[in-house]
């Protein structure tokens, strides 16, 4: 035990454990998502969903879908920008993993408590822009580059509505850091959600549509733009767009949670206790916020491309402005 | 002019979002925890479906209705029928009487790899040889193999239901 505690004070061995270990999160929450949302769409849909894959259940049809992307042939089309359309995924894959590291799990338990962890969050956040901007670009084909300089317009005007709608919080706070804003939020006694619910709802639509998911799918739009940026992706690296995706969903609601929610905190629950339950009350309240969305993406139609920019600029810029305001009313006043 | 005052409904804004949202979770629910009563869908090979009455399955043959008439070759928009038949002739039925020729069948082949279920064929048969069976399951690995020949399609006559009750 000794010999452990000493080999994983050493700087190194474990940043490797922790690289290690949210590389594994990645594939893992990716295939946990993708599994409930085919389940779960197949029962809003009054269907069975995956049946036979893995004997029961279909509980291994993610790992067949998987094991089906590797053993596809590496397609490159001839017209394509070759190295920047081999960058691409991976830039977006690492955004997402870059967010994993500052999401406290319980009192202690982050790869990286990060001063200005929230910050460092949207900065990296929106490096996937760029990766989706650089996978339509590349591609050579007109409807990749539609859906890329959708997206691109997409994310730049989703972004604003993201950052204004967190800085309530941060201002309640004090801090930028995500551990200090969930204990803030315990010391305060109650979870940010009461008095930002307006940042709530704007964090959350605009986290939709930073997703790129329905009802703000524009970028992909299948009935128009075959699969947008998408479309000449094959193989591993549509994998890592999947995978991607779905971690990406994970992440931005676990910040959610935490910013909003309480993060590994629930009211009424003793410290040394939290230190074991945290990881799980935070896994419990991000994937009731991935079912939300995944609830939204199967109920709702997709916005028309004008009615999207209108919704952030019309609505949820002086939305979340006038949050702002209220918010910094309510600090100084009380 | 008369003028209708347009009704006017009082409902909250979104409240349209709100109910799209009910009526997902609820059929999520509804379909989770009562799956036999709310399954719109089922296990095909496993179980299979009742097929409807008038089901466009396959088309059989009566060959001893058939006489070579050639009207559903000649009617059939995809050219997906062929026939070939030849004259017999017949003894009087009197002594003395007249020869009666009759046609008979050589060959009737449909493609269902071309066929497209418009039913029309069996719609113009004057003698009644042509039929309807619900049967669907003859999907085959080679696209030859789609093309039955008319000992096949006498087979599927077997299937072939009862005419169902005319509509009121």
């Amino acid at each position: 035990m000794d010999f452990l505690t000493s080999l994983f004070s050493n700087f190194w061995v474990s940043l490797t454990g922790k690289l290690l270990l949210v590389a594994l999160m990645i594939p893992l929450i990716g295939m946990v998502i993708g599994y409930a949302e085919m389940k779960l769409s197949a029962k809003m849909q009054a269907r069975v969903g995956p049946y036979f894959a893995g004997g029961r259940w279909g509980w291994a049809q993610l790992i067949a879908d998987g094991v089906k992307f590797f053993q596809k042939e590496d397609l490159i089309p001839d017209e394509a920008d070759r190295p920047v359309f081999k960058i691409a995924p991976v830039l977006v894959l690492v955004s997402t993993v870059a967010i994993l590291v500052i999401i406290p799990f319980g009192p202690g338990l982050i790869f990286r408590d990060l001063e200005v962890g929230i910050f460092f969050a949207l900065a990296i956040s929106s490096l996937s822009t760029v990766g989706v901007l650089m996978a339509g670009w590349s591609s050579g084909n007109k409807y990749s580059l539609m859906g890329g300089l959708r997206a691109a317009g997409q994310l730049i005007a989703y972004e604003l509505p993201l950052v204004l709608a967190v800085i309530g919080s941060v201002m309640l706070a004090g801090t930028m850091s995500m551990s200090g804003i969930v204990e803030a939020q315990i010391s305060a006694g109650y979870p940010y959600v009461v008095l930002q619910f307006i940042g709530f709802g704007i964090f959350m639509i605009a986290a939709l549509a930073e997703l790129s998911r329905i009802p703000f799918d524009m970028p992909i739009a299948e009935s128009e733009l075959v699969m947008g940026y998408l479309t000449e992706y094959s193989g591993f690296r549509f994998l890592f767009f999947f995978l991607a995706e779905f971690a990406n969903m994970f992440s931005l609601s676990a910040i959610a949670v935490t910013l909003f929610l309480g993060g590994y905190w629930l009211p009424g629950i003793p410290e040394d206790v939290l230190a074991y339950a945290g990881p799980v009350i935070l896994l419990a309240k991000t994937f009731l916020l991935v079912f939300t969305m995944i609830w939204f993406r199967w109920t709702f139609p997709r916005f028309r491309e004008d009615q999207l920019q209108s919704l952030a600029w019309k609505w949820l810029i002086p939305l979340a402005l006038a949050n702002i305001i209220l918010t910094g009313a309510f600090k100084v006043y009380l | 002019m008369t003028t209708t005052t347009p009704t006017k409904r009082r409902v909250f804004p979104g409240m349209g979002m709100v109910k799209g949202l009910w009526v997902t979770i609820y059929t999520m629910f509804r379909t989770i925890f009562r799956p036999g009563k709310y399954l719109a869908t089922i296990n095909y090979p496993k179980v299979k479906e009742t097929p409807v009455p008038r089901a466009r399955g396959v088309i059989a043959l009566d060959q001893e209705a058939c006489t070579v008439c050639m009207l559903c070759a000649r009617n059939c928009p995809d050219w997906c029928i062929y026939i070939e038949g030849h004259k017999e002739e017949q003894a009087p039925s009197t002594p003395g009487g007249r020869v009666k020729v009759r046609a008979t069948l050589d060959r009737f082949d449909i493609d269902y790899a071309l066929c497209m279920y418009c039913g029309i064929c069996v719609e113009v048969c004057p003698f009644d040889a042509l039929f309807w069976s619900p049967e669907y399951e003859y999907s085959e690995t080679h696209m030859g193999e789609m093309l039955h020949d008319m000992d096949r399609l006498q087979g599927w006559l077997e299937t072939v239901p009862p005419d169902p009750e005319l509509e009121k």
